[in-house]
């Protein structure tokens, strides 16, 4: 079980420990001040932090024993004179999703305006993933809420083999590769998109995929929280059905899958899609324990009115027992649970608006 | 030869005294700073080396005409100066 779970922020990074009788305590708060938009624990004790300083730039820092550091950010390439057609620019905007790449010193970073970076040597030094960004469907993928950018959100990558992976684009469709990266096709089938035109409601390039999340005992199994539903994949994101039993509605960032049972999962619903507030102004989290057939509404020890938490993307973790949650909310609430979602308890802290929660590994 | 002045708002981030370097645009100038200092370069300028959108350049008072190419011709007595633009909240 985690004993360390991690909260990126607006305005820092939150390292928070359990406290003795239940819930967590904040133990230690870094960069203070600066957003943070990805994080990354990983079992050697190492831990990453992406920052968006805003004017400065996309930054990459790591902790060791020895301290922070910064490190490497991803580097766009030149942008070639003939290139002039291509909508987006070719300079790192945000680093959104980091996640190990199953090969000893591998990482994954998925990056605004669109890029996929990998790094083999613990974030020293990034090459872009020149097939995707030069695959001409590129041109189509469209900016996401709050910014002109396409971004990848979500990098899943094959417990059982690193060469298979699989990226969720806001807003471009699931892209797949089963060569690490050598070749890439867009593979999501069965979604679709009803803000837009009726004859690309249905085309796999125009899924708005909020984010994506398997089962990593079984990452045959996949769910996604879309734009304008929740749907779920038994076959790696090829096909998809969507799960319209979901409670109390549809619309929503985040989603958390179990570790080992590929029938679990969690969401945190909202008004779709203007609005963006909770349902009656009430905090809950829609888990379902039969794959998505049935959803239960858990709302123990969290607000019951005039709250109008929003929970981003990757503001929603569990960690690799299935036993504790925890998510943070766009008005700086952060709840946890010790009992896969059925009671959850309030951090005593008025946080800054919350991007990213993440426990430790193991 | 140039002065290039940095912005105390960088100080929370990384070393960033003011410089007297060589060079007879502002390109050359910052070039010849971030040759000492490679770590800011990725601070002031974009990854095409064009200067950050949120970043401001002053070349004696006035604002940096060619933020992309940073072509700007500065002489022996000109002062460089690289803040921020303010923004968000």
């Amino acid at each position: 079980m985690s004993d360390r779970l991690y909260v990126g922020t607006r305005k820092g990074l939150f390292e928070l420990a359990p406290r003795r009788g239940g819930g967590w305590d904040i133990a230690e708060a870094h960069f203070l001040g600066d957003p943070v938009t990805a994080i990354l624990p990983q079992p050697d004790g190492a831990l990453y932090a992406a920052l968006d300083l805003g004017h400065f730039g996309a930054k990459l820092w790591r902790r060791d024993p020895g301290g922070w550091r910064e490190i490497a950010v991803p580097i766009y390439p030149p942008k070639p004179e003939n290139a002039g057609d291509d909508p987006h620019p070719w300079s790192l905007g945000r680093i959104w999703a980091l996640e190990p790449g199953g090969v000893s010193g591998r990482l994954w970073a998925g990056t605004m305006p669109g890029g996929l970076f990998r790094s083999d040597d613990g974030g020293e030094s990034w090459a872009l993933n020149e097939p995707l960004w030069h695959m001409p469907q590129r041109r189509q993928w469209m900016g996401v809420a709050g910014g002109e950018q396409p971004g990848i959100s979500t990098v899943l990558v094959d417990p059982r083999n690193p060469a298979d992976i699989r990226i969720g684009v806001s807003t471009a469709g699931m892209w797949a590769s089963t060569d690490t990266g050598a070749s890439w096709s867009l593979i999501n089938q069965g979604m679709y998109n009803e803000y837009m035109p009726p004859d690309l409601q249905g085309d796999p390039i125009a899924q708005d995929i909020h984010r994506l999340a398997h089962c990593p005992a079984r990452p045959e199994i996949v769910w996604c929280q879309h734009h304008n539903g929740v749907f779920r994949s038994e076959n790696g994101g090829a096909n998809w059905h969507e799960l319209t039993a979901v409670r109390p509605s549809k619309f929503g960032f985040a989603v958390a899958a179990h570790p080992r049972n590929p029938d679990t999962a969690w969401f945190v619903p909202a008004v779709k899609d203007e609005r963006r507030i909770p349902v009656d102004a009430k905090v809950v989290v829609a888990r379902t324990r039969d794959g998505g057939e049935s959803f239960e509404v858990l709302s123990r020890g969290l607000p019951h009115r005039h709250a109008y938490d929003l929970v981003w993307r990757h503001a929603l973790a569990v960690d690799d027992t299935g036993e504790r949650l925890a998510f943070g909310s766009t008005t700086g609430g952060l709840w946890t649970s010790n009992d896969a979602g059925e009671a959850w308890t309030a951090l005593d802290a008025r946080l800054p608006p919350v991007a990213v929660v993440r426990f430790a590994a193991g | 030869m140039p002065t290039v002045s940095f912005t105390s708002a960088l100080r929370r981030f990384l070393d960033a005294p003011p410089a007297e370097v060589a060079g007879s645009t502002v390109g050359e100038a910052l070039a010849a700073v971030f040759a000492e200092r490679p770590a800011l370069r990725g601070y002031v300028l974009d990854d095409q080396g064009a200067v950050r959108r949120h970043v401001a350049v002053y070349v004696n008072g006035l604002a940096l005409h060619d933020r992309e190419r940073l072509t700007d011709a500065v002489g022996p007595r000109d002062d460089i100066y690289v803040f921020q633009a303010l923004t968000g909240g």
